[in-house]
């Protein structure tokens, strides 16, 4: 039936396909790429990330940007019971009990800081997909031995676990890492597991397998990529709470035994004898962690939303 | 000219209607994001007694239509207009105190999802008694008793025991039925059932049409059936509305409607479904492409996308107006320009019909 | 409902035998071994020699775990290196202090958690939900210990309205029962020093309490927010229920289901995560303990106490699941 002109036909699938146009990131598009597209417009994921972002250029180049030599003690001299001398020209944050330079120390103590963090968060990562995947892949006895051991680290509160662990491989930065990487494996081993079962079940699993395709193929083609957008959003997350948690086993007495290199833990926990005197020494490191932290989360959190169609409102 | 003007129709059309709806209109308006009109100038009314049948695809507003009669949608966003009428009383623009009072005793409704509708949290008996406990004057023990004779009338058997279970201990068929008791507790005039069937297995759903059957027409309540399925129109309704895009494009009785079906979408719908009594092997004959592609009233017919019948006067630039709902036969509108026509129609219907 | 509790009763079994293991292991582990754990840094070889005889150190390994395991069930942990005094002694002596900061605290979050987590859904949008939120944000990223020594600069020694160290005032004889300080004030009428164990509290109870806090608020308003768009909301609204009961019945009924399991957690972890504010307030409680024993290597206070909590948490767990099976039917049933 072509009563119509065709001019008119043109139009109207013009107005047609402007009315029905497939929304941004629905259908055609990549779902990573559409979760880019949704980070990329969410106010609060570019905060994030726009934290995140400049502390690691901080870390990276802190050498070249740190004013002062961040071990040498230039107003020691000044020192005495009840003053520590403040911020003037050349030390913008002043001086801190040993009379070098604070803002120095905060800025190369953020290599420090964020490395215990990445290294710990990175492991916990590797040795909990490791455990999930062996759990998830192959089911049955391996899957109940990995989860019954998994739920025994779980049934430990994170803190006393990671103390019991620093306590056991002595004081140094190494152990912290560890001790810290421990408590994050069963939480990553238990969601990409999960995470696999669901997508082991899922409907296109069943279709590869009715189509004869290895399963080793399937897991480790289909299952496990589409596993991992849950441990993506943790591992942002678990960022946050191992810089907190590194901090916290500084103020324990189980964190760098070598006071003189900085770290924000060890800086804060340090500065605690002196807050009547000069809280800023507490309050500064305490704010870096504190805005680290809370561009990770951030930015996990709109991860997430921005994964998960499920939190999109 | 809407459809109260209209001469009376059907054997028990007696008295006034239950509820007339007048150029509803419907917007949502979301941050950052253009408003979409998702119902456009609806009218229809209801009379006591009888069944309304709101016949659609997903998203062509009917739902929206029956949670604006309610009174349910949310206020944030969303700006209704229009009037509707309950007994003669505004119900747009009346006070959250009235239309509580009014909801659940004097109209009612029952949703699609027969699951996520019950809380999971609550025994079936809190939530029927609760409706009887906030409209009618009963103590806690009447209202029990009155659930109990409730559960039992929409055919949940043992229902002393059922009171005290779970939505999530019930059959999907009997979560239906309990919700059908507390919409039907206080005897409302007017029920408004949203694709009641839809989330049923298919022998359950014809029980459950059959007890709305019982329950509601032959009691002389009103009722709209808010439907994409043909068949749940063919067994009830009296009164068809089939809306497409936000807007009513074809109102007829059931039987005119079946018969001689005069928009081509109509016809399309009534074609798509497969039949028993036609030759086989014969073709089923859908509808091309998909809801989505609509164009805006304003500019022509919405289904003219889609449309074998569609010519260039279709649309607005051509015709220079927009396609208007028409008289179209007695107890017939139409919103068409180029309808489906038959030779047994009297002439005087297919007026804007026979440029073909 | 009884069959539901004996089952997950029953899953802590092996659950504690694998906690003992790992135990066990860390004990074998440290430096020293367990001689050294149970006689202290500066022991002497022979010292450890005569030990490792008299416990049997000797023996296979299977051998040790089981009598590491039947002093474990029997609640032995050997002495404290410190103060000489049996680990569960200390333990139940130290742990009603522990608790009732816990309570203060979970208290505290949930008294303060709930209501703002309910005010920030229904105002959603609104400068009290954005407030909220980052305050929940913050409240997470903040670490614990440098909020309790702000709050101990603030209002013990700057403004000194309440007493920033300790359990209770010294100078007060107080009668003990039961250790938790508190509650032997109340029961001996003793109400002077029942408001002094008292006020001992609320610092490093709030302080505590901002982690939990956190989390509550943004679980009810996240919650709140997803029920409210529920179906059958929207159905008890259809019914034309008054707001009141909708909100009451429908709509904080199932949008505290999530909340209830984050109390539970969030509990058991506070009972053992009080290290950090016990320290910084010298409370005296379970925590601290654990730090002094980090400080003093005293292992055998840390094995017992570590295991004892972590049993502690196990069970406060099992509670929860035992209380959300009370209040979401649909749990029972699986």
């Amino acid at each position: 039936m072509t009563a119509m002109g065709d001019l008119k036909r043109q139009r109207i699938d013009e107005l047609a396909a402007r009315a029905g146009q497939v929304p941004e990131g629905e259908g055609g598009v990549s779902l990573t790429r559409s979760a880019y597209r949704r980070l990329r417009r969410n106010p609060v994921a570019i905060t994030g990330a726009v934290i995140v972002v400049v502390f690691l250029l901080v870390a990276a180049f802190a050498p070249l940007l740190a004013p002062r030599d961040p071990y040498a003690q230039y107003l020691l001299g000044e020192i005495r019971p009840g003053f520590i001398p403040g911020g003037r020209e050349g030390f913008l944050l002043g001086a801190d009990e040993l009379g070098r330079d604070l803002l120095s120390r905060l800025i190369v103590g953020s290599r420090q800081s964020l490395l215990i963090g990445v290294v710990s968060t990175v492991l916990g990562v590797v040795v909990g997909m490791a455990l999930g995947v062996l759990a998830g892949a192959f089911g049955g006895w391996v899957d109940t031995v990995v989860m019954r051991f998994i739920d025994i680290l779980l049934s430990i509160p994170g803190l006393l676990m990671a103390i019991s662990i620093s306590v056991l491989l002595g004081q140094n930065q190494y152990s912290l890492m560890i001790a810290i990487a421990v408590t994050q494996v069963p939480i990553f081993a238990r969601l990409l597991r999960g995470s696999m079962l669901a997508q082991r079940d899922s409907d296109y699993a069943l279709a590869a397998r009715a189509l004869g395709i290895r399963r080793s193929r399937i897991v480790f083609g289909h299952v496990l990529p589409n596993s991992l957008s849950p441990v993506i959003v943790q591992a942002t997350l678990s960022l946050a709470t191992a810089i907190i948690e590194a901090a916290a086993l500084s103020f324990l007495g189980l964190g760098d035994p070598d006071l003189a290199r900085p770290e924000w833990g060890a800086m804060l926990s340090n500065a605690q004898d002196f807050l009547s005197v000069r809280p800023e020494l507490a309050v500064y490191p305490a704010l870096c962690i504190i805005v680290v932290a809370l561009g990770f989360t951030l930015l996990g959190e709109s991860l997430r939303e921005a994964l998960d169609p499920k939190f999109r409102r | 000219m809407s459809i109260e003007d209209l001469p009376p129709h059907g054997a028990d059309r007696t008295g006034q209607p239950v509820l007339e709806v007048d150029e509803l209109t419907v917007t949502f308006t979301r941050r950052g994001e253009q408003s979409t009109r998702a119902v456009d100038g609806v009218s229809f009314a209801v009379a006591p007694g009888e069944t309304v049948g709101l016949v659609g695809e997903s998203g062509c507003g009917k739902s929206v239509t029956s949670l604006a009669v309610m009174g349910l949608l949310p206020r944030r966003g969303v700006q209704v207009g229009g009037s509707v009428r309950f007994d003669g009383h505004e119900l747009l623009g009346a006070s959250d105190r009235t239309l509580r009072r009014l909801r659940g005793a004097d109209m009612a409704m029952v949703f699609q999802d027969p699951l996520s509708s019950l809380n999971p949290t609550v025994p079936i008996g809190t939530q029927v008694t609760e409706v009887l406990l906030e409209h009618r004057d009963m103590s806690r023990k009447e209202a029990v008793d009155e659930a109990t004779r409730l559960l039992d009338r929409v055919g949940i058997p043992d229902p002393a025991r059922r009171l005290k279970e779970y939505p999530h201990q019930l059959s999907g068929g009997m979560r239906q039925r309990a919700l059908i008791a507390m919409a039907l507790a206080c005897s409302p005039r007017l029920l408004i059932a949203d694709e009641p069937t839809t989330a049923l297995d298919v022998t359950i759903q014809a029980q459950i049409l059959e007890l709305l059957k019982e329950l509601v027409v032959d009691t002389g309540t009103a009722l709209v059936m808010i439907t994409h399925d043909l068949g749940v129109v063919a067994g009830l309704c009296d009164r068809v509305h089939v809306m497409y895009a936000g807007r009513i494009i074809e109102s007829a009785d059931r039987h005119e409607l079946f018969a001689r079906p005069r928009q081509p979408y109509t016809g399309g719908l009534l074609a798509s479904v497969p039949r028993l009594d036609g030759p086989r092997g014969a073709p089923l004959h859908p509808i091309r492409g998909s809801a989505r592609d609509v164009i805006p009233w304003a500019q022509g017919c919405a289904f003219a996308p889609r449309c074998d019948n569609a010519q260039d006067d279709c649309l607005t630039e051509v015709s220079g107006s927009t396609v208007p709902l028409e008289y179209d036969g007695p107890g017939r509108e139409l919103r068409c320009r180029h309808p489906l026509s038959y030779p047994s129609t009297p002439a005087g219907a297919t007026a804007s019909g026979a440029a073909r | 409902m009884l069959r539901f509790i004996v089952r997950r009763l029953l899953q802590l079994i092996p659950i504690l035998l694998g906690l003992s293991v790992l135990l066990f292991a860390w004990l074998r582990a440290l430096p020293g071994g367990p001689a050294q754990a149970a006689l202290g840094e500066r022991a002497t070889p022979e010292a450890i020699a005569r030990y490792n005889e008299l416990f049997g150190l000797d023996q296979p390994l299977i051998v040790q775990y089981l009598r590491f395991l039947g002093r474990a069930v029997q609640l032995d942990f050997g002495n404290s290196s410190r103060t000489g005094r049996p680990v569960t002694e200390e333990f139940l002596e130290r742990m009603p202090g522990t608790i009732e900061l816990t309570l203060f605290a979970m208290v505290f979050a949930i008294g303060v958690g709930i209501p703002l987590g309910y005010l920030a859904a229904r105002k959603h949008g609104s400068w009290l939900d954005s407030a909220s939120v980052i305050g929940s944000l913050l409240g997470v990223a903040t670490p614990v210990f440098f909020l309790a020594y702000l709050l101990r600069l603030l209002f013990a020694v700057e403004l000194g309205w309440l007493p920033g160290s300790g359990r209770q005032e010294v100078r007060i004889d107080a009668t003990r029962i039961t250790n938790f300080y508190v509650l032997d004030g109340v029961l001996t009428r003793e109400w002077d020093a029942a408001w002094d164990a008292f006020t001992h509290l609320v610092l490093p109870g709030i302080a505590l309490g901002t982690i939990p806090l956190a989390i509550i608020v943004r679980i009810t308003r996240a919650s709140v927010l997803d029920v409210v768009n529920e179906d059958y909301v929207r159905t008890a609204n259809a019914k034309g229920l008054a707001t009141a009961t909708v909100r009451r019945r429908h709509v904080v009924r199932n949008a505290l289901l999530p909340v209830s399991t984050t109390i539970g957690l969030q509990t058991g972890l506070l009972l053992s995560g009080a290290v950090l504010t016990e320290t910084v307030f010298a409370f005296g409680g379970v925590g601290s303990a654990i730090f002094e024993s980090i400080f003093a290597r005293d292992f055998a206070v840390l094995q017992g106490f570590i295991l004892m909590l972590a049993v502690v948490y196990v069970l406060v767990n099992l509670l929860v699941d035992i209380s959300y099976g009370l209040l979401d039917p649909r749990v029972r049933v699986r």
